[in-house]
Parts: C-alpha cells; sequence; structure tokens
C-alpha cells in the first residue's frame, strides 16, 4: 500500500515537474499516431503505405471496397459494365462536393482520369487504366468511360485513392499536391512533414457528418514511444507496422488491439535469369526445404497466416493444397541431386533493413533453413532506396520482400505475371499458362468462373515457384478502449475513422 | 584579430570542399528522389513518366549542371525548395535549428555541471573508494548507447509513473517554456548523461596531471588553502582539453542528436536530416550539411578563442 501511495505521489509529482495533462484534453479530436509519415499530397502520385492512409482521409476515389473486399459506393451511387464489358457507366452522387464547396461533377472525374493517364503527370496507377479509350459525360452526374478490351478489374483498380477525383479547377491551376482539396471526410488545415498533420471534419461531407471534429496525427518515429504515449493517454489511436510492439498492446488494460490479416504478402523472391535458379527443380527444391510456418512463427512471432499466391480471402486456396507447402527436406534434396547440385550452392538474399521489420529475421531463418540441403545464403541488409534500386533493376539472387496486396489478383499480379507486366524484370520468369490465365481473368466477369481461372493460376505458380510465397501478416491499430467505430479492413484502410467516436 | 581574419577567410573554402562532397555523395547512394516516393511502384513508370517526374524533382541535368544551379543559387542566397516541404531549404532548416541548439545547450549545461565537480571529487580524492565509484559510474555512462537511456526512460515513466513529455508538437522556448522545457529535459539528460561521463574522465585526469605540477606544489608549500589550489591554481589550467572536448561534443549536437530526436520524436535538424536523406530530398540534404559544416566550423573557431582566453601563454597563429 504504502509502495503503491508512494508511486502514486511520485507520479503527480514527476507530471508537474514535466508539465503534462494525463487525460486527453479534447474529446472531439482523435490524437492518431504513426511511425512513418506520409511523403505528399498528390493522390495521383503517392504510393507509399502512409501517403495513402493520410488521403484517403481527405479525397475520394468513385467507389470503395468494404471490409469483405466488396465494392460499395462513394462519389458514385451506382455503376454498370455494358453487356459487351466494354463500357463502364457510373452516376455520381448529386451530394458530392469538394472541400471548397464546388460540387463534383462529370468534368472533374474526366479531368482526374485524364490526369492519372498523361505521362507528363507521373502516377504509378496509370498502368491500371491502361484499357479506358475515351471518357464521355453526357451530363454533369454521368461518367462513361469506353474500354478497348473488357477490363473486370478495373472497376477495384478503381477504388484506390491513386484513382482520386481531383478538382478540374485545381488541375488546371497545377495546384494539386501542393494544395488539398478532395472531397472526402476531413480537410487538411496543416502538414509538418515528418511531424505532425492536422484533420478537421468536412461539413459538407456527403457521406454525413463524421464521429470526431477533428484528427491530429503525430509522427513517432519510435514505435515503443508511441506505445508509451498511449499509456499515458497522449495517443487516442495508433497504426502499428512492429509485431514486437503490437503484441505488447493487449497488456495494457486501457488499450485494444485490432489486428485484421492483410492482402500484402511476405515472399523469399527467387530470381529465375540467375544460375542455378533458372532450374525449375532448384527452385522447387527450395520450395520443399522452407518451412513457412517456423519463418512465421521464429519471424513475426506467429503473428500471420501461411499463404500462397493468392491472398484475397473469397479467392485464395487452402495452402495445404499447394506445392510442397508441407516441409519435405528428403524431397528437397533429391531434386538438388537430380539438378546435378546435391552439394548445394551459394547465393546472396537481400532485405530492407526495417520493411519490414522483420525482413531480417525472416532471412536468418530461412538461411538456416537453406543450409540444410547444402544452399549457403549470404544476407544483405539494405537501406529501403538502395533495396528499392537493385530490386527494381533484378539485381539480386533472392530477395525478401513485403509486396503489396490488392483486392482484385489481376490488378495484384499483372505486373510480374502477364508477359507484358510492367515488372516482368523483377519477376523474371512467365510462362504460357501464367499469362493465359490472367488474360483469361481478366475479361471474366462471372464471379465463379473467374475463382477457377485464379486457382489455376495460383496452383501453376506455386508449382513453378518462381516466388516462395511465404505468410500474410496482421495490420495492427491500437486504441483506447474509449474509442468505437473503427473498422479494420484487409486493404489496410484508415477509412472508418470517418466514422470512431470518442466516449 | 590577424588570425580570426584568417580563419574567417578559410570558411569559404571548407564550405566549397564540404559542398562537393555532400553533392557527390548523395547522389553516389543507390536510388533517387523517385524511387524515394514510389518505392517499388516505380517500376510501373513509363520512360516518358520517369522523365517527367525526373524534371519535376530537378534531377534530369548532368550532375554538374545541377551543381552549378545549386551554387549559384547559395551565391544568391537561394538554397533551393525542399520537395518534400515544399518551402526554401534555408527556411526548414532555420526552423529547426532553436530545438537543437536548445537541446546542445541544455545538455552541454547538464554535462559540465555534473562532470566537471565529479571530475574535479575524483582527481581530489584520487585511488580512494569514491574515486572508483566515480570512475565506475562514468565508464557506464559513455558505454550505454542513448538509444537505451532514452528507451528505458520513457518506459520508466510510462509504464511506472503513467506520464510522459508531450510528444509529437513541440513548443518553441519563446511561445510556452515551461512545455518546452519539459519536452527537452529527457532528452537533454539522455545526452548528457554520456557527455558528462566523458567530461568527468577528462577532468578527472587533467586535474591529477596539473595537481603534480612544479607550480602547485609551491602554491601549496606556500600555505594557499586546499580550495585555493584547486580552484585558483590548478583548475583554470585544467580546464583546456575539457574546452577541447566540449567544443567537439557541442559541435557533434549542433549538427543533431538523430537517435534521441527520433526517440523522443523531436523535430530537431538530425532527424530532418536522416529523413532527407531517406527521402532522397536532395536540396534540404545540401543545405543542411553546408549548414551544419558552418555552425561546427564556428564552434570550433570559438573553441581555439577560449584556448586564449583561458591560458594567456597560447598566442593564437603566431610561429
Amino acid at each position: 500500500m504504502i509502495n503503491l501511495t508512494g508511486r502514486l505521489l511520485s507520479g503527480i509529482t514527476l507530471a508537474a515537474m514535466l508539465g503534462i495533462a494525463t487525460v486527453s484534453s479534447q474529446a472531439a479530436t482523435l490524437h492518431m499516431a504513426w511511425s512513418q509519415d506520409a511523403t505528399g499530397l498528390d493522390p495521383h502520385k503517392q504510393t507509399a503505405f502512409s501517403s495513402l492512409r493520410l488521403l484517403e482521409l481527405i479525397y475520394e476515389p468513385l467507389v470503395r471496397v468494404d471490409a469483405s473486399l466488396r465494392i460499395v459506393p462513394a462519389i458514385a451511387t451506382s455503376w454498370e459494365f455494358s453487356k459487351d464489358g466494354k463500357e463502364l457507366t457510373f452516376k455520381l452522387d448529386p451530394k458530392a462536393k469538394f472541400q471548397d464547396g464546388a460540387a463534383v461533377t462529370s468534368a472533374d472525374v474526366k479531368a482526374s482520369f485524364e490526369r492519372i493517364l498523361d505521362e507528363k503527370t507521373g502516377a504509378a496507377a496509370r498502368a491500371n487504366f491502361l484499357s479506358i479509350a475515351g471518357i464521355d459525360t453526357p451530363d454533369a452526374a454521368t461518367v462513361v468511360f469506353h474500354l478497348s478490351q473488357p477490363d473486370a478489374p478495373i472497376l477495384t483498380a478503381m477504388s484506390d485513392v491513386n484513382a482520386a477525383i481531383v478538382p478540374a479547377a485545381e488541375i488546371k491551376a497545377g495546384s494539386i499536391g501542393t494544395k488539398a482539396v478532395g472531397s472526402g471526410p476531413f480537410k487538411l488545415d496543416k502538414w509538418d512533414p515528418n511531424a505532425k498533420e492536422v484533420l478537421s471534419a468536412n461539413k459538407d461531407w456527403a457521406g454525413g457528418p463524421t464521429g470526431v471534429d477533428g484528427i491530429e496525427i503525430s509522427v513517432l518515429p519510435d514505435e515503443a514511444a508511441i506505445l508509451a504515449a498511449m499509456r499515458t493517454k497522449q495517443v487516442d489511436f495508433a497504426l502499428l507496422n512492429d509485431p514486437l510492439v503490437a503484441t505488447l498492446v493487449p497488456k495494457e488494460a486501457s488499450l485494444q488491439l485490432n489486428r485484421v490479416p492483410v492482402l500484402a504478402y511476405h515472399v523469399l523472391q527467387l530470381n529465375p535469369s540467375r544460375k542455378p535458379m533458372t532450374e525449375l527443380k532448384v527452385r522447387q527444391a527450395i520450395s520443399c526445404a522452407i518451412d513457412r510456418q517456423e519463418v512465421l512463427d521464429t519471424a513475426s512471432l506467429g503473428e500471420g497466416k501461411v499463404t500462397g499466391p493468392l491472398t484475397i480471402p473469397a479467392l485464395a486456396t487452402d495452402p495445404s493444397q499447394l506445392f510442397c507447402y508441407k516441409r519435405d527436406v528428403e524431397k528437397a534434396k533429391a531434386l538438388m541431386k537430380e539438378a546435378g547440385l546435391a552439394d548445394g550452392f551459394s547465393a546472396t538474399v537481400i532485405g530492407a533493413t526495417g520493411e519490414p521489420p522483420t525482413a531480417a529475421a525472416e532471412a536468418q531463418v530461412i538461411q538456416s533453413q537453406l543450409a540444410e540441403i547444402g544452399i549457403k545464403l549470404d544476407i544483405k541488409m539494405m537501406e529501403l532506396n538502395v533495396y528499392v534500386d537493385a530490386w527494381l533493376k533484378g539485381d539480386f539472387d533472392m530477395a525478401i520482400a513485403l509486396n503489396g496486396g490488392r483486392a482484385d489478383p489481376y490488378t495484384m499480379y499483372n505486373r510480374y505475371w502477364t508477359k507484358a507486366g510492367n515488372l516482368q524484370k523483377v519477376a523474371n520468369y512467365i510462362d504460357d499458362t501464367l499469362d493465359s490465365e490472367m488474360q483469361k481473368g481478366r475479361a471474366e466477369t462471372d464471379p465463379e468462373k473467374r475463382k477457377a481461372i485464379f486457382t489455376a493460376f495460383e496452383k501453376h505458380l506455386a508449382e513453378m515457384s518462381p516466388w516462395i510465397w511465404l505468410y500474410t501478416s496482421y495490420s495492427y491499430t491500437a486504441q483506447q478502449k474509449n474509442i468505437s467505430g473503427f473498422v479494420p479492413t484487409p486493404t489496410g484502410t484508415l477509412f472508418s475513422l470517418s466514422k470512431v467516436t470518442i466516449q | 584579430m590577424n588570425y580570426l581574419l584568417r580563419r574567417l577567410a578559410t570558411f569559404p573554402l571548407v564550405l566549397l570542399g564540404v559542398s562537393v562532397l555532400v553533392f557527390v555523395a548523395i547522389r553516389m547512394v543507390p536510388g533517387d528522389s523517385i524511387t524515394a516516393m514510389l518505392g517499388t511502384e516505380a517500376g510501373l513508370l513509363t520512360p516518358a513518366q520517369r522523365d517527367a517526374l525526373a524534371a519535376y524533382f530537378g534531377i534530369d541535368q548532368p550532375w554538374f549542371v545541377q551543381y552549378w544551379r545549386w551554387i549559384g543559387g547559395i551565391l544568391r542566397g537561394n538554397f533551393g525548395i525542399s520537395v518534400t516541404y515544399g518551402r526554401p531549404v534555408l527556411d526548414v532548416v532555420l526552423e529547426r535549428f532553436p530545438l537543437t541548439l536548445e537541446l546542445a545547450v541544455l545538455s552541454m549545461i547538464i554535462a559540465l555541471a555534473v562532470g566537471m565537480p565529479a571530475g574535479i571529487y575524483a582527481a581530489t580524492h584520487s585511488e580512494k573508494p569514491s574515486d572508483l565509484g566515480v570512475r565506475v559510474i562514468a565508464m557506464i555512462g559513455q558505454s550505454t548507447p542513448s538509444f537505451v537511456l532514452g528507451l528505458l526512460i520513457i518506459y520508466t515513466l510510462s509504464a511506472g509513473f503513467g506520464v510522459l513529455p508531450a510528444m509529437g508538437e513541440f513548443a518553441p522556448l519563446w511561445q510556452d517554456p515551461l512545455r518546452n522545457l519539459s519536452q527537452l529535459i529527457l532528452p537533454a539528460v539522455t545526452l548528457g548523461f554520456a557527455f558528462a561521463a566523458s567530461v568527468t574522465r577528462i577532468a578527472r585526469s587533467a586535474m591529477l596531471d596539473v595537481l603534480s605540477d612544479d607550480y602547485v606544489r609551491t602554491a601549496r608549500s606556500k600555505g594557499a588553502s586546499a580550495r585555493s589550489v584547486i580552484w585558483r591554481h590548478a583548475l583554470p589550467n585544467a580546464l583546456i582539453p575539457v574546452v577541447t572536448l566540449s567544443g567537439i561534443e557541442f559541435g557533434y549536437l549542433l549538427g543533431g542528436a538523430v537517435i534521441v530526436e527520433q526517440i523522443y520524436a523531436l523535430p530537431g535538424l538530425g532527424r530532418m536530416v536522416l529523413d532527407a536523406i531517406l527521402q532522397r530530398d536532395y536540396a534540404l540534404v545540401q543545405g543542411s550539411v553546408l549548414f551544419i559544416a558552418f555552425n561546427f566550423m564556428i564552434v570550433n573557431l570559438l573553441v581555439d578563442l577560449a584556448y586564449v582566453a583561458l591560458d594567456p601563454r597560447i598566442r593564437l597563429g603566431e610561429q
């Protein structure tokens, strides 16, 4: 008792000395923290995770995906493909307004997509919209996209904030990226890069009133410090990346951890253009020698799920049905022998320091597992940009990666596993089966037939083993228990912060 | 005065050298502003898109053109525009500098206030248990990494007492002195701990040297009190190595205490430079490194001038 009283008194004294309030000061403002800040404000150019999470609170695309990855309305209230699949018509919400008070019209939609398609913009998402042959605007509330070929995944691609609708007037003024004027639930009042963002509720938002008056986002680079700030109630809500920190959250009585499996996947990318990974048997041997569950348990404290190439729950195949997902060292050794490499070989695996936080640990577990079949791995950890540079050039034997997922398998993988894929140089493997299944999946609109196509694609990809898919992890958010209404989703979106309330 | 002018005249040459080094070094690191912004998605760009973005970031010209433009701008007082902040580099740097300066000053005050008395005490109690105690603590201080101490402080305060200084938004000294002090005191203690340990060790060894000098023995034999011997006769001479160490440490701290600023989420110069490097914000990296180099040169000059003040036998610049 004396000890408790002493601690309490010391705490109060310390609080007084440090000039700290130990309770949240404004109930109507959500105090949020994350370790990595947005890198820019142009929704068509930004691809960093934090940028997308910030921008989707400010900007809106035509449609969104919900927690079950179904397409739901955003600026558009309805949409329809023509029978031949070559026309996609949207009806816009007449209540939708930009934060400067102007109505969102079909002219803004047309101007936004023309900007994305203009090579001078430098929009990475342009690759997803190349089938758009023309855009018609019969009236202010109707937009018709004319497609050069049937393109079912384009609707999912349009749900991304990289396809956000921005005011045509701002495009003309050249102020996209310097001024954030969207039609989303919050307005950006202040952005101090790598330090703080201040958002206030957009009273004119077509989605109705927001649950809080505003959001203040602090950038606290160390996630242990984020947890400390949550303990002292300085922070109401936080985005966490490191499973080591996230798993400590449930130990705090006042905090709640939200976790949901995400679409992004941890993978060991082999480079099939480099010997001896050119040999199918060697790649398959590596696949058989890796115990994916052990990688997950050791590197990520078991926080995740072993996965095949498809991570979308509705389409994913049970991993036990995929090639060599149960570790079989004897089979791996036999395959190495058949490939003439019974004594193994040496290779280098690259990884980015801290991106993901588990990268080094994953590389170490794989190193020890592959040593059992004679493969000597040299681990080379690099700063993220150095890694990205090497990755884009395909300059690696093997790479530990955390690759982003998409709600549609075509959008997710056409960059790697089609003959015209922009990242073929990274994947370094393609065959007729993969390419034709992807093209069939792109044109097919029937959900059951699409599932069959992509199941065949996934099984073939796992068997060819150009990459060794490991596991999907969780997206973590931590919150005070007096916060309600947040819905975690597999895409990692924070859009539902628009409806959170503070009790 | 001549010495001062001669030293000041070398500044432009040194800064020119630094400008070349930082310009070349940041461009030798693989990756550029485009990959920093887009990550692996940069692979989806067509050559025309890449060219458009390169022009936007100002990296479309040959390196010597980029360098010439940058240097030309500096001569006109324009350090360039930070692509991250969308503002002039000098504005961003000067906005971050007061925090870093304040943190450096506070750390130095803590280091000298703790380290000097501890060092003198240890020297005057040489080889006694109390001397040993001071030396052990100093060794622990020097060998404890600042991130360990910082996280330990944060964890102890938050988990043990439920308190922490406000993190995230920094209150400048002139706007809210109390809040400012509450935000900086823990980082200053974290930095000052190791700094104080170094000061203690240097002060102790310098004092031991001086205390065995003839003039100190003479002072003692003439009946000077122990206090007078230490403070009037020994200390001024023992201060010279402490000034050297403090000057160098202070110069480093003016470049930003990256790790401590990261842990305590302080928007100082160190964290800004680190973020600028990671985001390949070339103009900001170059401008801030030049600024840091300039500060270091000023501190070095002040240290040299301090020698003269402490020991009149030293005549700067004389052959």
